[in-house]
């Protein structure tokens, strides 16, 4: 377990330092005033397609010696309505789930109170699946 | 080594922080075969704390624990990098951002989260509540709905070439430009 919390304290450390946690930022983004968040996310997707890329073309495995599998996604409306539904949140927050917790940890306290939203959004989400379109 | 402590100070350039991010998808895949995603933990969350006979949170979720455990490490990062590598300059915006917002008296971009929106004094005011309280429901409620967020869907789903993730990223999008553009300027003003 110790390896995933490393993972995660890296990843946490480059959010803030990338300034992915600030709200202004996420504004700046949402205006196309700025290319510094455009620039993160999508030289961030090229280096994930090119790493999975190389872990399929040479067959690379865990360091458990597992072959490594990427489970396909299946579409259903919800990608639709659920995302459009999350960008609201984002743009309002300024922060998606993993800035939340980069924010929160680094001080803004008052952000364990927008985390605990977050997990009562989820939770009313599972309570009420079956009646939403998917 | 003092440059080189001054050098992690500063805020990272784009070109530093997106590929670091993207070698989370590969580090992730080789340590444990597990797919990047964040918001599933607020759904482990429910399902350690308050299951309710609610199917969608009647599973075992100590399988999952390595994403609870990935989510604390991204606590604890927030922590290091504020405490030990922190940058005394305020964040640097675009001008005409500066000029708007400063007329919703928003004018403070000394600390993390900007301090004339989200501090425990601002909680219980209307615009307050609505941005923290009302904002983080709209972000689990959404990012469940939609089967993830910008880590599962826009870094991992993209990069693994999921068309499903494509709609969700362009609909995180559109829903961030409504937001900020034409929703934001209202609560702003209240």
């Amino acid at each position: 377990m110790l390896k995933y919390l490393l993972a995660g304290t890296a990843f946490g450390i480059i959010l803030v330092k990338a300034e992915l946690v600030s709200w202004f930022r996420i504004q700046e983004m949402f205006r196309l005033q700025s290319f510094h968040l455009y620039g993160i996310i999508g030289s961030a997707v090229l280096t994930g397609m090119l790493s999975i890329w190389l872990i399929k073309k040479f067959g690379i495995r865990t360091i458990g010696g597992e072959k490594i599998n990427i489970p396909d996604k299946k579409f259903n409306k919800g990608n639709i309505y659920g995302g459009l539904i999350f960008g609201l949140g984002w743009a309002l927050t300024g922060a998606c789930p993993g800035p939340l917790l980069a924010q929160a940890g680094g001080g803004a306290t008052v952000i364990a109170v927008t985390l605990l939203s977050a997990i009562a959004g989820t939770w009313v989400y599972g309570r009420f699946r079956e009646k939403l379109p998917h | 080594m003092e440059q080189l402590s001054a050098m992690l100070r500063q805020p990272w350039p784009w070109y530093v922080a997106g590929p670091l991010i993207g070698l989370t998808v590969p580090l992730l895949l080789i340590i444990g075969n597990k797919t990047f995603g964040i918001s599933s933990s607020l759904r482990h969350v429910c399902a350690a704390c308050m299951p309710a006979r609610i199917p969608f949170f009647n599973y075992n979720w100590k399988q999952e624990k390595w994403n609870l455990v990935f989510a604390l490490g991204i606590l604890l990062g927030g922590f290091i990098a504020m405490e030990f590598l922190r940058d005394s300059t305020a964040v640097t915006v675009h001008p005409h951002l500066v000029k708007e917002l400063a007329g919703y008296g928003i004018q403070d971009y000394s600390s993390l989260v900007p301090n004339d929106l989200f501090t425990w004094s601002q909680l219980l005011t209307p615009r307050g509540l609505i941005m923290m309280v009302g904002g983080g429901f709209l972000v689990g409620f959404g990012t469940r709905y939609a089967g993830g967020c910008t880590s599962g869907h826009a870094i991992m789903g993209l990069s693994s070439l999921q068309w499903p993730s494509l709609v969700a990223t362009c609909c995180f999008m559109i829903g961030g430009f409504i937001m900020a553009n034409l929703i934001l300027p209202v609560i702003l003003s209240l």
